[in-house]
This record gives C-alpha cells, sequence and structure tokens, in this order.
C-alpha cells in the first residue's frame, strides 16, 4: 500500500509568532518552526499502516527551504522517502492554492492508495485543505477519524461528534484526516535519526508540477488577512455571585460553552 | 556587518547556544526529552521519595529501543552517535534525575565501553548487543569498602587455578548492581590490575542493595560481594592490564557528566525562574527584587559557561583530541556549579525548595553524590595542578 502524508511545517506554537509587515502573511522566516504537532498523528498512523503490512510512506509538504525539516522529522519517525514543493511563488497562497499544488504532487508521485492528513493546520487552523484535496484528487474523503482500519481495499474510520459517533467506510484509494485522539506519536529512535540522513527527498517546483505561478501565491488567494493585531491582555474573569442560585449560574456558564 | 533585528530572548539559552547545534542533535535531544517527559518525569519524585525506580527494566528497554544505551559505541547493536550527542542525551537524562543519568552512564560509559574497548570479540558479540537493547543491564566494580581515590591499592584478587580464574573481594557502590545481569569486576592479578567479564548468576557472586541513601534514591546502588567466584578463562578483558583500563572507562563516564550535571542545573534554574515569578512578597513578584535577580543571572551565567564548556569538549571528543585532563576540568567545573545552581535555586523557592513537590531539593542532594564519584573534587583538582606545574602533588 502507498501512502502519502500530507505535512506542514509551522511556527512553533511555544515561540513567539508573528505577521510580516509588509504583506500580512505568517512570519516563517525569523521563528523556530516544526513539523505541525496535528501531522505527527498523521504521520504515526501511515507508520503504522505500512508496518502491519507491505507499504511505504512518502511525506509530502509544500513550503519554504526551512520546510524541509518538517520531512526530515518524519523520515526520522520512518516514513520512506519525501517530496518537498517549493516556489518562492507559492508564498501567500490560501487553502484554494494550497490544495491545488498538493493534489499535483500526489499526482505526480502516482499509484497512491491512501492519502492522510491531519486535522488542522496549528497555525492557520482552517482544516479545509483535506476536503479539498479529497475533490481535487477525486477521491472519497472520510475526515475526523479517531481510529482508521484498512482491510480489503476498505478503509474504515471513526469519528467522533459531539452527540455520536460515526464509522465510516470508503473504498480505497481514500483520503482520510486524523485528530489527535487516533494515536500516540513516537519520537524518532536515533536509529531513525541516522537512517534518515539516507532517505531520499526530492525537491519540486511549481513548473515541475504543470502548475502556473499566477493561481496560488497571495495575488491569487481568495482570502487575504487585511490587518493584524496583538491579542489583548486577558480581562478579568466574570465573578458570579450566589444568591442561591450560584449552583445554576455556574452549570448554565459551563453548558453555554459546552463544557457539560 | 548585519543590521537585521535579531531574534527573540530566550531566558533559557541567553547567549543563544543552541546555534552551535546541528538539526541532527537538536533531534537527539528532543528525542531523549520526550522519553524522560513521558517515562521520567512523571514518576521520579515518587521514584525517589520510595528509594527505588518502578520496573527499571522496562524502563532500561525503553532507553534502549530509543538508542541511548552505549550509543556513542559503534557496532554490536549500538547507535554509533558522536559524542557531543551523547552528552546532550545524558543532559536530558538528568534534568530528570541523576539516577537515570547514571543507569545510562554506568551502562553504555563503564560496562559497555569496558567490554567494547577492551574485550574479546566473544564478550562483545555475547553481551553488547543485549546490553544496547537493554535487555541486559550491566554494572561496573572498581571501588571498595576502603578503597576509592586510589584504585591501585585495591584488594579484591583474581588467582589462576588451570585454566580457570577464582574472584575474592568486594566492591562498593556500584550503580545498578542488584539488577545488573553482567558485572564488569576489576581484580588485582599477579599481572597487574585485570578486568573480568562476570555473569551475575555465577555462584559466589552477590550484590546486596545498600539502603538509607540521602542522594541518587532514584538509582540502585549495591555493594558486590566476590566469594570464591569461579570464571573461565575466557572471561578475563584480554586486551588491557593495569589501572589504564578502568581508568580509560572512567574518563567515558566522566565526560557524560561534565553534560549530565548540567541538566540538573537546567531543571532547578527553571523551576527557580518560574517560582520567582509567580512567588509575590511585598506586592510583587520576588523576580523583581534585585537580590534574587542577581541570583537568577549569575545562574544563568554559570550554567551557559558550563555549557559552552562542555559542548567545546564534546567537540574535541568527537575530533579526537580531547585529553583525559580536560575532561578533569570539565567535571570539576560543572559539578561544582551546577551544584551551586542547585543550592541557589533551593534559596529562592523558599520552604518549598525542600519539597519532592519541585525538582530543586532532589536534584541539590543528587548532585552530592555526583559531586564525589567518578573522581572526587580533590583528585580532579590534583590532576590538573599536575598538568599544569608539572608536578604531582598525589603520588
Amino acid at each position: 500500500m502507498n501512502i502519502v502524508v500530507c505535512v506542514k511545517y509551522v511556527p512553533d506554537a511555544q515561540a513567539e509568532r508573528t505577521f510580516n509587515a509588509s504583506d500580512n502573511t505568517t512570519d516563517r522566516e525569523n521563528v523556530d518552526g516544526l513539523l505541525s504537532e496535528l501531522d505527527e498523528y498523521a504521520v504515526e498512523e501511515a507508520l503504522k499502516l505500512a508496518e502491519a503490512g507491505e507499504g511505504e510512506v512518502t511525506v509530502l509538504t509544500v513550503g519554504p527551504d526551512s520546510a524541509a525539516d518538517a520531512i526530515k522529522k518524519a523520515l526520522q519517525m520512518g516514513a520512506d522517502k519525501g517530496v518537498h514543493v517549493n516556489d518562492a511563488a507559492i508564498h501567500g497562497s490560501d487553502a484554494v492554492a494550497t490544495s491545488l499544488v498538493l493534489a499535483e504532487a500526489i499526482k505526480k508521485i502516482g499509484s497512491v492508495d491512501l492519502v492522510i492528513t491531519g486535522m488542522a493546520s496549528t497555525d492557520g487552523t482552517m482544516g479545509v485543505v483535506p476536503a479539498m484535496l479529497a475533490e481535487r484528487l477525486g477521491l472519497p474523503a472520510v475526515t475526523y477519524a479517531s481510529e482508521l482500519t484498512v482491510d480489503g481495499g476498505v478503509a474504515t474510520i471513526r469519528r467522533d461528534g459531539d452527540a455520536s459517533t460515526q464509522t465510516i467506510t470508503a473504498t480505497l484509494p481514500a483520503l482520510v484526516s486524523v485528530t489527535d485522539q487516533i494515536n500516540e506519536p513516537r519520537y524518532p529512535s536515533f536509529k531513525g535519526i541516522m537512517a534518515a540522513k539516507k532517505k531520499p527527498v526530492d525537491t519540486w517546483s511549481l513548473a515541475d508540477l504543470g502548475v502556473d505561478a499566477s493561481q496560488v501565491g497571495l495575488d491569487a488567494a481568495w482570502t487575504r488577512v487585511e490587518s493584524f493585531a496583538a491579542r489583548p491582555p486577558r480581562s478579568q474573569g466574570q465573578i458570579v455571585t450566589d444568591e442561591g442560585d450560584g449552583g445554576q449560574k455556574l452549570a448554565a456558564f459551563l453548558s453555554e460553552r459546552k463544557f457539560v | 556587518m548585519k543590521t537585521s533585528t535579531p531574534p527573540p530572548f530566550d531566558p533559557n539559552d541567553p547567549a543563544g547556544i543552541d546555534d552551535l547545534l546541528s538539526a541532527d542533535e537538536k533531534a537527539v535531544r528532543d528525542s531523549v526529552r520526550q522519553l524522560c517527559a513521558q517515562r521520567v518525569d512523571p514518576y521520579v519524585a515518587d521514584w525517589f521519595e520510595r528509594g527505588t525506580i518502578d520496573d527499571v527494566r522496562g524502563l532500561a528497554k525503553e532507553l534502549g529501543a530509543l538508542g541511548v544505551l552505549g550509543m556513542h559505541l559503534d557496532g554490536y547493536g549500538c547507535a554509533g552517535m558522536s559524542a557531543t550527542e551523547y552528552g546532550l542525551a545524558c543532559l536530558e537524562l538528568e534534568a530528570s534525575d541523576s539516577g537515570i543519568r547514571s543507569l545510562v552512564s554506568v551502562q553504555g560509559s563503564l560496562a559497555m565501553f569496558a567490554i567494547w574497548r577492551w574485550g574479546s570479540e566473544e564478550q562483545k558479540t555475547e553481551w553488547l548487543p543485549r546490553m544496547a537493547a537493554g535487555e541486559a543491564i550491566g554494572c561496573f566494580g572498581l571501588t571498595e569498602p576502603d578503597i576509592g581515590s586510589d584504585p591501585g591499592s585495591m584488594r579484591t584478587r583474581a588467582r589462576r587455578d588451570g585454566d580457570d580464574w577464582v574472584l575474592d573481594g568486594r566492591k562498593m557502590w556500584i550503580t545498578n548492581g542488584s539488577i545488573a545481569d553482567v558485572a564488569v569486576v576489576w581484580a588485582q592479578t599477579d599481572d597487574g590490575i585485570r578486568g573480568f567479564v562476570v555473569p551475575t548468576t555465577t555462584p559466589g557472586f552477590s550484590a546486596p542493595e545498600i539502603k538509607h541513601k540521602q542522594s541518587l534514591r532514584a538509582s540502585v546502588t549495591s555493594e558486590l560481594v566476590l566469594d570464591a567466584v569461579r570464571l573461565p578463562a575466557g572471561a578475563v578483558l584480554p586486551e588491557v592490564r593495569g589501572l589504564k583500563g578502568p581508568l580509560s572507562c572512567l574518563n567515558e563516564a566522566r565526560f557524560g557528566i561534565v553534560w549530565g550535571a548540567l541538566g540538573a542545573a537546567r531543571s532547578s534554574l527553571q523551576a527557580a525562574l518560574t517560582y520567582a515569578g509567580e512567588r509575590t512578597q511585598f506586592g510583587r513578584p520576588i523576580s523583581g527584587f534585585q537580590l534574587t535577580q542577581a541570583k537568577l543571572v549569575d545562574m544563568s551565567l554559570e550554567y551557559t559557561k558550563g555549557l559552552l564548556l562542555a559542548l567545546h569538549l564534546g567537540r574535541r571528543k568527537d575530533a579526537g583530541t580531547l585529553r583525559p585532563e580536560q575532561v578533569s576540568l570539565g567535571k570539576l567545573n560543572n559539578v561544582r556549579e551546577s551544584l551551586e545552581i542547585c543550592r541557589t535555586s533551593r534559596t529562592i523557592l523558599g520552604a518549598n525548595g525542600i519539597s519532592l513537590e519541585y525538582p530543586v531539593i532532589r536534584h541539590m542532594n543528587n548532585l552530592e553524590s555526583v559531586l564525589t564519584y567518578e573522581g572526587t573534587v580533590e583528585m580532579h583538582t590534583l590532576i590538573l595542578g599536575q598538568a599544569i606545574t608539572g608536578q604531582s602533588a598525589f603520588r
């Protein structure tokens, strides 16, 4: 089974994250980045499937030079090879353009049985790319999987909702996005770190994918960040005064926010 | 000169020393940190309090699966990492607890290194792969009840009996002793000091655990009793005679301590920094008081200098240019300063500083052992004194 895992290189949420003043895009240069933590679950799930049978895991990312680190982390975890789409024209792309580039890259990789993604990136947190990507590839999209099994050419997932738990199946080839409940991602062993040095990584430009630069980037984006401001300091919490109905007020407060 | 805006200031790395590490070195560090965060940090205060490590064999196997055990050795199932990477791993392990780093040091730098460097092919293939995987645990018997800094005077003896060797004597303060599958034991022979690979199931060998320690409580420490332990001819380490054998191993382990001690310091310093920011007295956080800031800054300086020294020594070891005197220099400075950092952190936490709710007193007590094991302050001072002046003050 050939599995492609789409991963994103994101600014470290532990560090100070900012926007570029010139074009309001996320600053990816002056901040430490890493493989998006939500994508580690996708990598782990792919590795588990590959290890359970015959399979090869290709990790795919779209991003600047530094995004190679995200591929490297996945290779250290155990993925077999990497594909890095790197082209200056991609800077500022929205989800629509990102899904286009990913789709063309997956077509170029060829004969893919399963595409696995995280549920969202930890920087943009839009979570729409998996569905867009499936649409472009003409694949069934089974999203938000908190459990995944593949058997006899069929992928079966469990999706945990607020009110119900769904079991959904799709015939392969298919796209699956996974949640942070699906597994416990491994950390690279030293053997994995050493082995990753010898694993192949292809770097492709837009031209390699036959994508015209005018279809991607900030100018082609359907959405753009108009302005940004630092989050205001945390305001004082809401004080509930107990006038005999304190319990009810607390319960109402919590249920309003879906905590109960 | 570039005039662009520098990256943000990192209070945990004030000098930006992370720049000096490669991506792979950071990956090694991250993996060890992650294992410790999951497998050690939540439990270690409790282990320390109870004076035991729960499921120490399971922990050894997980360390083995990651590749930590004998990681700087090549072949025989060892990971073949660099000395600098080994140092970074020791730092992360000791940021969790010196006892865990001791387990790894004794396994990799003492027991495995002795076999790897001085052992026969049979000894290497029999023991090293299992030890690298954490399936077999090793210990290292040099120190005796009456013999510490002067190992040349050891009393444990090995005598020939036909082709066999027969060992008699006692070893003391042996990390991993009671849980070990194999002991590397050094003994006097008619041919000078020799090393022996002793399966701990050999009749006459026993390893009672030493209790009542107030330091390294999350670590097994034992006495080794050798009562007419009969070993075949193939049990002797064939490639070395004399003190050079054990001292070469100690040199490896000391290198790990140069880094490891800084881990205990870092953990304590971070606890103090966090605490000082949250503890309010006289209407403001105590981190806002000049006396507290002086402590925090001094600790930061010493930590930073120690880390630079460790990194420099690591690069020299990887280049094959590291001298034993330089390891002494690193061990002497970094353990001394790390202990001082732990003690100063303790004062910032006040009474909370003596509670196992915080890591500080645990690190501080642990470093009291680290200060004297693998060469006391006195010995490292005299080694350096001799190196600098050309005159030995102890022999």
